[in-house]
Formats: structure tokens, sequence, C-alpha cells
């Protein structure tokens, strides 16, 4: 008995605090749905909220979100989907979630490439997939795509799933710069190059360069300063010490690009507040911070990347538009999947 | 129609005839149709798949990832049979040192979600782990070309892996039917002349099974939900085809079709499983028990018994733990954020919430079932217990439809109406958390209860309507006290489960929420999951007072010992 009313008062209390109301459509208040960690954008919400008084309710989820907008309908809350990946991008607007925006303010901070003509989409960082090479190994100071697939490099390769977004995408670019036929040939090669079944992130290939696992690691450009800069794991300095960074296809095409944007959700129930914050994250100081905490390249012409970024060499971004590697994406996975891709070297 | 019934076989259908009570039925019906929302809205969403995405899996991944996610199926069901039932035996039979610890022990590695021990074991057995680096500085090899060392990386080390995470599902159905074991028919089979082993493998064994089989059922359902371990391994199941068909080729429709296919392997996989004990009942003749007599181990067989329950301890709990230790060293500061307390807070509730009425729900399928044979309600019952195999994410956006869809129609109708909106009330919310859980975890209490049942009696039920008692009292007050055990063992694995999940509650939480899952998932930031290790230490941690709890309501699981209660 005693417990049943234990049962009943938990029960009791679970269905008020249930019942509480957690919708947040206030007039200062802007919400957003984030496929980007936490730790990335918080920064930047907090200086929005210093300098606006807007309030900046978040969810952070890494699957789904587009299709909660979707399912929420002409209720949903959200106001703004931030997320990485050109495929995603596209992917929100042809779900039908997205509104367009004209604003001369956006179209003032962000160059033509990177934004939709037609208002949909909006790029605010961009980051290039580059190889990640052994100091002591390779001696080499150039590189291209193409040769990744050389039998030179037979289980000297480190990367993380090719149905990873980064993956798809450089492949799509892959698809886009010399078609379908060569790109699986290519994947092939690449495949037969590994040095391990991919798995992990793409720091993990970096770490597998420096225990000697393989001798080129492909990943992001911001990857090394988090790793260079990471004074909590000091273990992962040493990981950056012993690689250098290559941007692939300097001399030709460009090396492959991708960008991290926002698009406003067609229902957006706080729509002022909401252009506010995308004008605010395409502005000088949001992009500074960019910049400056995720090592990423700012789109913001008036902004210059990080010292460290910028230590790196220069970035020659492949020419292709953001548009046709998102249209390339589906081909692109279903060669990874016909190639076997994942199995490994050794399948 | 009772009496032929029971011509036909005297034990197989006993009270139902006799006992109907419609209003359980429709009860159970309604309850599990709505459960079945989410499983019946994938459904829809596969049918309206714009394209067949078939022809390009058939010819490429299919073949292989049917063939893994069969290995890790057959694996993980191996291994966690053997792990779970022969420690069970042990630890219920025998006496040697440190049993009574090893009886709690057995039960740590469910406080692990196995995201973290995936993770974990990387850290450990990677090339770049602790492991081989100390192999190769004391040995001097070089690189992974001078020497062979398991990868970790591959089928046999997710199986490994999850095994010994999921292996107390076994252990725990299988001990409270060892210990609810009737000691006759253990003597009987002594006096008979088995040997101890004898009477282990035939008498047992087979008396347990539906217990084990529950067991193994929940540890195969977890390994086709699995995401997180298998992508971290490379280890290429249906459920990564799952997440390649929605997320990179945009076939949300296309996903939940393989989900679905997933999903009728796993019906298959339990009609098989009660067709083939169709006939045989489960439960005990008498009513007298007694202290089970545990045989004193001497000898090798003691070091062999303290071998055999160490192991799994080490392996699904230790090792882990040490390595979350570790890293949580060196980010202690991180632990007691006051985000960590609200997420805890968040976490508690929540899973309490959900334990509760998965057990209420559960109580009440597995009662109805008890009461009436009819292949509806058993059909309708299955169909609601099995969200627990869909992997989370995709449960998920099967729960935000129809959820999301009855907001809107709400809304529709007070708008024109009253000429308000009353916006989403339910998708969005805590309730959608407290709903996902019920849904995915159903099969877990469903299943507790539902084997504790088997092990009652028909007798009972017969003797308490003679009595006068309806079924519902018959419920209250002969189910209940006996069922305790049972419905205790169901609310804390339910509690236990809800507070690891981690996909579901990512895509459906409300703005700025967190639970302890999430906390750790958001803390890692850019992959990064040593920073995570605190909170995740934390889940495990208080994962650990309902997995003792757990034991202290097994070891009183036992009708006999119970009488000084009611």
């Amino acid at each position: 008995m005693k417990l049943k009313l234990q049962a009943t008062a938990l029960a009791a209390l679970g269905v008020l605090w249930i019942g509480a109301p957690i919708a947040a459509q206030a007039a200062d208040e802007v919400n957003v749905y984030s496929y980007r960690q936490p730790s990335l954008v918080d920064p930047l919400f907090e200086s929005f909220t210093e300098k606006t008084g807007i309030k900046v309710n978040t969810v952070f989820a890494s699957k789904g979100l587009i299709e909660r907008v979707e399912a929420e309908g002409a209720n949903s809350p959200a106001d703004l989907i931030l997320t990485v990946d050109i495929g995603r991008l596209t992917k929100a607007v042809k779900s039908g979630v997205v509104q367009p925006l004209a604003s001369p303010a956006m179209e003032k901070n962000i160059p033509a490439s990177f934004r939709d003509p037609a208002g949909n989409w909006f790029g605010l960082t961009t980051r290039a997939r580059v190889v990640y090479a052994a100091k002591d190994r390779v001696k080499q100071d150039e590189i291209t795509y193409e040769e990744l697939a050389d039998p030179k490099w037979r289980g000297k390769i480190c990367i993380r799933s090719g149905q990873h977004v980064y993956n798809v995408a450089l492949i799509a670019s892959m698809i886009a710069a010399h078609g379908e036929a060569e790109t699986e040939t290519w994947l092939k090669g690449l495949k037969a190059n590994l040095a391990r079944k991919p798995s992990g992130n793409d720091r993990a290939q970096v770490k597998g360069v420096f225990s000697g696992e393989c001798d080129l690691a492909i990943g992001n450009t911001y990857y090394m300063a988090k790793m260079m800069l990471n004074d909590k794991k000091p273990e992962q300095k040493e990981w950056a010490a012993s690689v250098k960074m290559l941007f692939p296809n300097a001399k030709d095409r460009g090396s492959h690009v991708n960008i991290s944007g926002v698009v406003l959700a067609k229902n957006a129930p706080n729509r002022d507040s909401a252009v506010k914050l995308m004008e605010f994250l395409s502005g000088a100081d949001a992009q500074k911070i960019y910049a400056g905490v995720n090592h990423e390249y700012p789109v913001n012409g008036s902004v210059e990347a990080s010292d460290l970024v910028k230590s790196w060499g220069a970035l020659k971004p492949d020419s292709v538009s953001l548009a046709e590697i998102a249209k390339l994406r589906k081909k692109a996975s279903e060669l990874v999947d016909k190639v076997g891709f994942d199995e490994g070297p050794n399948s | 129609m009772a009496q032929s019934a029971s011509q036909q076989s005297p034990w197989a259908r006993p009270v139902r005839s006799a006992l109907a009570a419609p209003g359980w039925m429709v009860c159970a019906l309604v309850i599990s149709a709505i459960v079945s929302v989410p499983i019946i809205s994938l459904v829809v969403l596969a049918l309206g798949a714009q394209e067949n995405i078939w022809p390009h899996l058939i010819s490429t991944v299919l073949p292989g990832s049917v063939l893994t996610t069969f290995g890790l199926l057959l694996g993980v069901g191996i291994l966690t049979s053997l792990a779970g039932t022969g420690t069970a035996w042990l630890v219920t039979m025998y006496r040697f040192p440190g049993c009574n610890v090893f009886k709690w022990l057995l039960l740590v590695p469910l406080a692990v979600p196995t995201y973290l021990s995936a993770f974990s074991y990387m850290e450990l057995w990677d090339y770049s782990g602790w492991i081989q680096t100390a192999l190769r500085g004391s040995f001097g090899w070089t690189s992974a070309r001078d020497y062979w060392f398991p990868e970790i990386r591959s089928l046999g080390g997710a199986i490994f892996v999850m095994s010994f995470v999921l292996y107390p599902y076994v252990y725990l159905t299988a001990r409270a039917s060892f210990i609810q074991q009737s000691v006759c028919i253990l003597e009987a089979g002594r006096v008979l002349g088995c040997t101890p082993f004898g009477v282990f493998t035939s008498l047992g064994l087979p008396l347990a099974r539906p217990a084990i089989v529950a067991g193994v059922t929940l540890a195969l359902m977890e390994c086709l939900n699995d995401i997180g371990a298998v992508e971290y391994f490379g280890v290429n199941t249906l459920t990564v085809s799952v997440y390649s068909t929605w997320l990179e080729r945009g076939s949300l429709a296309g996903a939940a079709q393989i989900a679905c296919v997933m999903l009728v392997f796993v019906f298959a996989l339990l009609w098989m499983e009660r067709a083939s004990r169709k006939r045989q009942l489960f439960h005990h003749t008498t009513g007298r028990y007694r202290e089970i007599p545990t045989l004193k181990l001497r000898g090798w067989a003691r070091y062999g018994a303290i071998l055999a329950c160490a192991l799994p301890i080490f392996l699904g709990f230790l090792m882990p733990a040490a390595v979350l230790a570790d890293a949580t060293l060196d980010f202690w500061e991180n632990a007691l954020s006051s985000e960590f307390f609200t997420a805890l807070r968040n976490s508690v509730l929540l899973a309490a919430a959900a334990a509760l009425i998965a057990v209420i729900i559960g109580l009440a399928l597995a009662f109805a079932g008890r009461l009436s044979a009819s292949p509806v309600l058993k059909w309708a019952t299955r169909l609601a217990s099995i969200g627990y195999a869909v992997p989370g994410t995709i449960l998920a956006i099967g729960i935000l439809i129809p959820l999301a869809g009855l907001d809107n129609a709400v809304d529709g109708v007070a708008r024109s109406v009253f000429g308000v909106s009353t916006g989403l009330l339910l998708s969005g919310s805590a309730f959608a958390l407290v709903f996902t859980y019920v849904v995915r975890f159903l099969a877990i209490s469903y299943g507790s209860i539902e084997s504790g049942y088997t092990k009652l009696s028909p007798h009972l039920d017969y003797a308490a309507r003679t009595l006068g008692r309806t079924a519902t009292g018959t419920l209250r007050e002969v189910h209940l006290p006996l069922l305790r055990p049972a419905l205790g063992a169901a609310a804390l694995l339910v509690f236990v489960d809800s507070m690891k999940e981690l996909p579901a509650t990512l895509l459906l939480r409300p703005f700025n929420f967190d639970t302890l899952a999430t906390h750790v998932y958001t803390l890692t930031s850019l992959d990064l999951f040593e920073e995570a290790a605190p909170a995740a230490l934390m889940i495990v941690a208080v994962g650990l007072l309902p997995v003792f709890i757990l034991h202290k309501i097994i070891a009183a699981g036992r009708p006999g010992e119970q009488t000084s209660d009611h």
C-alpha cells in the first residue's frame, strides 16, 4: 500500500512537471534547431544575446532536425536551422521547411558563391577537406585527391566512413571533376590503399598517423587547430605536431570545400529576431568568433582567418558550385556502397 | 467449452475460457494500439517511398550487411546466453568465496551504455591504444606490419563489447527463474541420479528457458537498434544501411523500409521461439519452497567459479569504467557543473515516470494475455513491444510524425472552434520523451512481467475466482503480491535503460533541455569523447543504485521466503 502511495505521488509529480510549458515564443526570443555542437555555437549566441537582449533557445541533435520541423508543420517553434554540409542545407530547402530571405545585409556579408541565389540558404563558414601527412615519413609537400588512389600508398591511408557527410561531399566533388565511372575506379584504388577499415572520426585518423598505423589521413582543416590547441588532452598536440597539412589539388582545380550554414524556417514564429540573428552570424563580430573559436574560414570577406589557420598556407577552393556537389551526393553515396568502401582494404 | 479444451490438453489453455474479462481485453487492445502508433507510422512512411531503394542495396551492401547482422545477433546471442546463464546458475546453486558479492556485481555492466563501452575499448585496444602501445614499446615493434593483434574494429570486436554489456539481461532473467524454481524438482533430479551438472542441463536450464529466451531477446533487440557502437567499430549492419539510406541518399521512406524488414526478422525470431514451446508450461505444481541447498565448491572448482564470475564483470564494467575514470582525472571540473545537476534531475524524473508507466502498461498487457487466448491480442501485444528493435532516431521520427500530427489537429480544431491556437502541446515536451521511453522499453517491462506470470500456476486464479474475486480482484490481491519481484525488476530495468537512452532523446527534447545522456553527448564537442568522461562516469554511477536495488529484489524473489510479508 505504501508502495502504491509513493508511486501515485511520483506519478503526480511527474505529470505536473511534464505539464510545465516549455513553449518558447515570447517576443524577444529566437529558437534554433542546431546540427552543430553547442560548444561551437554557444559563444556566438551569448554574444548575440549580450548585444540585442534577445534570448536564444536551442535544441542540438546530430540527426533528424529537418524531419522534426517538417512533422511539426505550421506550429513548429523553430526559427532557424543551423547545419553543416551543403547537402543538408539543400535537403532542408527541398523538404519545404524553409522560407527565402532577401536581406541586403546578408547579401553584403556573404559572397554570392556561398549563398543560394534565391535566398533559401546562407553559408556562414567554410572548411577544406585536406590531407594530413606524416612529417617524418612523407617527403612530398603537394598532393592531389587523384593521387590517393596511387598504389604507392598501399596500406598507408586512414579515413573515416565513406558514408560520412564530409566524405560523401568529397566524392561528389570528384564526380563533378571526373564523372562517375572514373570516380568509381578512383574510389576502388583509394579503398585498396587504406591501412584499416574506415571508422572513428577525423581526429582518430590523424591519431593513426601519429601512432604509425598510416602515413596519410584525410580530414577537415579545423581539426588541426582543435588538436594543436588542446590543453586538456596535451597528447593531441603531439598528434598534430607529427603531421603536416597538404591542401590537395592546389595547382589545378583547388581543394574541396564544404560549408556550414543557416536557413530561415518557413513558419518561424519569431521571424524578426531570427533575421537579426542571421545577420549577426554573418556579420564581422560573429565571423571573428567563428574564425577564432572553431578555426573555420569565415565567409565574410572583411574578416580574416585566424593566424593559426593562415599559418597552414593559402587555401585555393575548388571552383565547382556547391549546388552541383549537393546534386551529386546521392550518386557519391551509392558509389561508396558499390565499391564496398566501408568494408576496408581486405575485402 | 472448458471441458473440451481441457481434454485436448489439460494445461495448455488453463484459465482462459473460464476467467475471461472483456474489460481487460479492450483495455489491453487500446494500450497496444497507442504504443504501436510509432511502428505503424513507420510502416506508412515505408509504403510512401518515392523510389525503390532495394535494387541498389541488393546489388551492393545488402548481402554483406544481412550476414553481418546475423553474425552479430548469433555471436551476441551465444555469448550472452553462456555468460548470463552460466554465472546465474553458479551464484544461485553454489557457494564459493565472494559469491554473495558476485550476485549483484554481475548486474553492474547494465549501468554502462553500449556506446561508452565501445569508446573505452577503442581507447584500450586500438593500434594507438594503451595495450598495443605498451606492446610495441616492450618488444621494439615499430608498425602494424610487425605483429598481429586482434582488430577491435571488427564484427568480433562488436560482438565482444556488446555481449559483455548486455549479458546482464540474461543473467537477470535466468537468475530470477533459478531462484523461483521449486527445490522439489531439483532434488528429485538428484535423487534420480543426476549429477549437479546434469540437474542444470536437464532440469534447471529447460525450466528457465522462457526466462533465458526473454533475456536474450532483449539483448538482441538492443543489438539491432544500436548505431553508436557499430558505427564506431565500422561494423556495417543493417542499421548502418538504415542511416546511410536516410541521411546520405535522402530517402527516409527507404530507411523506414529497411527498419520494417528488420522488424519482420524480429517477429520471425519471436514466433519461432514461441512455436517451439507451445505445448509446454513452466509453472510449478507445488507451493513448497525451501532454502535452495547450495553446494560448497572446493579446490579448483572454486577458482573456476570465481574466474567465471569475475571475467564478465571485469570485461563489462571494470575495463570501461577504468578508461572513463582515467579520463575523468583530467576533466573532473566538468563533472559537477550546475548543468550536470539539472541534467541529472531531468534524467531521474523522466526515467522514473517512464518506468512507472511502462510497468503499469506491461502489467495490463500481461494480465490480459493471461485471461484471454485471443490471437488478436497476442499479436497486438507483440507489435506494441517491438519498438525496442527499431534504431533510436528512426523510432523518434516514427513518434514525431503522429504526435505532431495530433498536436496540429487539436490546434486546427481549437482555432476553428474557439479561435485560439493551442500550438504544439505534446511534441517537443517532456511528454514526448516519456512516451518514447515507454514505446522503446515496453518490451523490457512486458517481458519480465510476462515471464513472472509463467511461473504462477493457474490454480491460483481458479482458487481466487472460486472464492468470489473478480478478475481485477485477483490481479490486486493475488497476482500483485506474487509478481512484486518481477514488477520491481521491470521498473528498474526500464529506469536504467531510459537513463542511458540517447538518440531519441537528442532529437525529441524541448529547447535548452539536457538529460545525462545528451549532456555527455553535447560535451563531446567535435567528437571529443574524453571531455565527456566525468558525466559518462556519472551515468554509470547513477545506474549503479537501481542495479543494486534490483539485486535485492531478485534475491527476495523466492516465493517461500516472502511469507512474513503478507
